[in-house]
């Protein structure tokens, strides 16, 4: 099956979180920025030089910062805490779920490296679990963007909103194909392409990969592949999810995450209970990450689009096609 | 019921003996509740919301009142009392604790009522927001105070320590930490269970100003309280020397009184003993 790659800009959506954080500096002097010894990595070190002022170094105590942010939102900033979704979303999780979440405090967190292309660093540091520990608290929305691009129009959406909100954004540089004039609307999915045979739902950088199985399935087979950006997992667009499940008969989820309690599961909760379809998920099984390229990783977790192309046709299989 | 700021000695002792017997009453009739942490801080509550604290109990929200977070959430039967009492809601909504549809959560949730500033009981986390409250305050120039009510059980988790860091690194002194010191937690003695000794020199070595004082002596709170006020470039905390339990003879000193409502004889005993000491 040949997948046709182009060249294409490539840019680490992280870039976009920082990008967008200097914007707000600049827009809203209630913005702050927290950090906990990884401002490099997750780029608030933009915010933090132009915004000394406003940017906290926390140290790496990640349960503390998730709590002084906190305070920071009841004195009525707007506190942006970064670290690895790992450490964010997994060690303070009780900070954010009693802290945070239970007092509905506007507390933006941006999750860096989320999923398996954080690369050599491993298991320890690739999050594969952290959609499924945010998005199952009360009051938290989750926002998985999709590129740089995207990336940015989400943090500066998750700014004008009050609530928490978790930012995914991973560490390697991945395709800019979203365009700057796109809308973006949190929690409203947006059509990548149109189609009426199968469906893929996906959130991520991995829509890219969906986007190139869906023209080689076209130029192969002659289907007709809707590939739909849900870039918000929560609260999650059950209209659009709805309408391209009738169209289409038959589903497939993307993600770069555990395939469990994460966003295919989410997708799956609104088709089961609004129009059961057949359906299949790409994404991590049950298993930790490894060491490695992140263009070694992906293929051999099956997060590519060779591995989306195979599981539209066991989908189309199972929908009697 | 009473003109704030109350600086009479007696008047606050009374108040605090109030207090006590509303989390008497307040634990028996919900049938379940933490009285012993509750009756140890019910002097420091009765200063801090009667003496201390700028507040208005017709807007919780006012921009000019000192903040308090209860990080040792498990005690608010003292803590809505006290918000009773100084005036927010009426005595009525008290008998209410921990019952189906009631604003007065098993532990204080923020969503349900506008005079908790953020929802505790997961212990250790409270001083972190204490920390953020006061960050806040610094960037807006703004001289509020914030106020965090933490046990000594639970300094046992490490995020204390590192929110003890950060008051002192970000120089906080507009945050007071009190440690209410009743030697117990729910397994026995503080010191048997996992020791903080020695802790005053725990806090001094993490660049705080410590002021130790006997946490039933009225006026020594008041005095620690003031003194805190007036120490500047670095975070205070009052280690206040308690008795868990104290006004209830047989809940005194007795960790199985933690979170334990007294009988229908147990209560008529312990309202009989608090009604004996009113001032
Ligand atoms: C994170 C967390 N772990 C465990 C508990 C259960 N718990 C409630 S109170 C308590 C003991 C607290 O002891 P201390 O801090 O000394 O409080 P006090 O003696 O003032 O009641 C425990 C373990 C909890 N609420 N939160
Ligand atoms: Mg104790």
């Amino acid at each position: 099956m040949p997948i046709k790659r182009r060249e294409v800009e490539m840019k680490p959506t992280r870039y976009g979180y920082g990008e967008a954080l200097v914007e707000l500096g600049a827009s809203d002097p209630n913005v702050v920025v927290l950090d906990a010894d990884l401002s490099k990595s997750t780029m608030t070190k933009l915010f933090a030089e132009k915004y000394p002022e406003r940017f906290f170094d926390m140290g790496i105590a990640e349960q503390d910062m998730l709590g002084t942010a906190a305070g920071l939102a009841i004195e009525g900033k707007i506190p942006f805490v970064s670290t690895y979704g790992v450490f964010v979303a997994g060690r303070a999780w009780d900070q954010i779920r009693t802290t945070i979440c239970y007092s509905n405090l506007n507390v933006k967190i941006g999750g860096a490296h989320g999923g398996i292309s954080v690369g050599p660093d491993g298991a320890t540091h690739q999050a594969l679990e952290e959609i499924a520990t945010m998005r199952c608290i009360p009051n938290m929305t989750v926002i998985v963007p999709a590129d740089a691009i995207e990336t940015k129009k989400a943090t500066l959406a998750a700014a004008r909103m009050h609530g928490p909100v978790y930012l995914r954004f991973g560490r390697a540089p991945t395709p800019i194909f979203t365009k700057e004039d796109d809308e973006f609307v949190v929690g409203k999915a947006r059509v990548l392409r149109d189609g009426t045979d199968v469906v893929i739902y996906g959130a991520g950088p991995l829509l890219y990969e969906a986007l190139l199985a869906a023209e080689a399935l076209e130029e192969d087979k002659g289907l007709s592949v809707a590939v739909i950006n849900v870039h918000t997992v929560k609260p999650i667009d059950v209209d659009t999810i709805v309408e391209y499940a009738k169209k289409c008969g038959a589903a497939v989820t993307v993600e770069e995450h555990q395939v469990m309690g994460g966003f295919g599961s989410a997708v799956a909760e609104v088709i089961v209970q609004n129009h059961p379809i057949p359906m299949e998920f790409v994404g991590v099984q049950d298993r930790f990450g490894e060491s490695g390229k992140p263009e070694e990783l992906l293929p051999a977790f099956g997060l590519d689009a060779e591995t989306i192309y195979d599981k539209v046709l066991k989908v189309l299989e199972r929908k009697g096609n | 019921m009473f003109e704030r700021p109350v600086e009479d000695t007696a008047k606050l002792k009374k108040i605090a003996n109030q207090l006590r017997k509303d989390v008497v009453k307040m634990t028996y009739l919900a049938g379940s509740g933490h009285p012993g942490g509750s009756l140890s801080a019910a002097d420091m509550m009765a200063v801090l919301f009667f003496y201390k604290m700028k507040l208005d109990p017709k807007n919780p929200k006012w921009e000019g009142r000192d903040y308090f977070i209860l990080s040792k959430g498990h005690i608010c039967p003292v803590y809505y009392s006290a918000l009773c009492r100084v005036g927010f809601f009426p005595e009525d909504e008290l008998w209410t604790l921990r019952k189906f549809g009631s604003r007065l959560q098993g532990h204080p949730a923020s969503s349900k009522m506008q005079e908790i500033e953020v929802s505790t009981g997961s212990l250790g986390q409270g001083l972190s927001v204490a920390n953020g409250i006061a960050l806040g305050l610094k960037l807006d120039g703004k001289p509020n105070r914030v106020y965090c009510m933490l046990g000594d059980g639970e300094l046992q988790e490490g995020q204390v320590w590192e929110a003890i860091m950060t008051a002192a690194h970000y120089k906080l002194d507009n945050v007071c930490a009190i440690v209410d010191y009743n030697n117990l937690q729910i397994d026995g003695f503080v010191e048997d269970v996992m020791g903080i000794a020695p802790l005053a020199d725990k806090w001094r070595a993490f660049n705080w100003e410590v002021i130790e004082i006997d946490g039933h002596d009225i006026d020594q709170i008041k005095k620690a309280l003031d003194e805190a006020e007036n120490i500047k470039g670095k975070p205070t905390v009052i280690i206040a020397h308690t008795v868990k339990g104290k006004g209830v003879s047989f809940m005194e000193n007795e960790a199985g009184w933690h979170g334990k409502a007294p009988s229908k004889e147990e209560y008529e005993k312990a309202m009989a003993e608090l009604e004996a000491q009113d001032v």
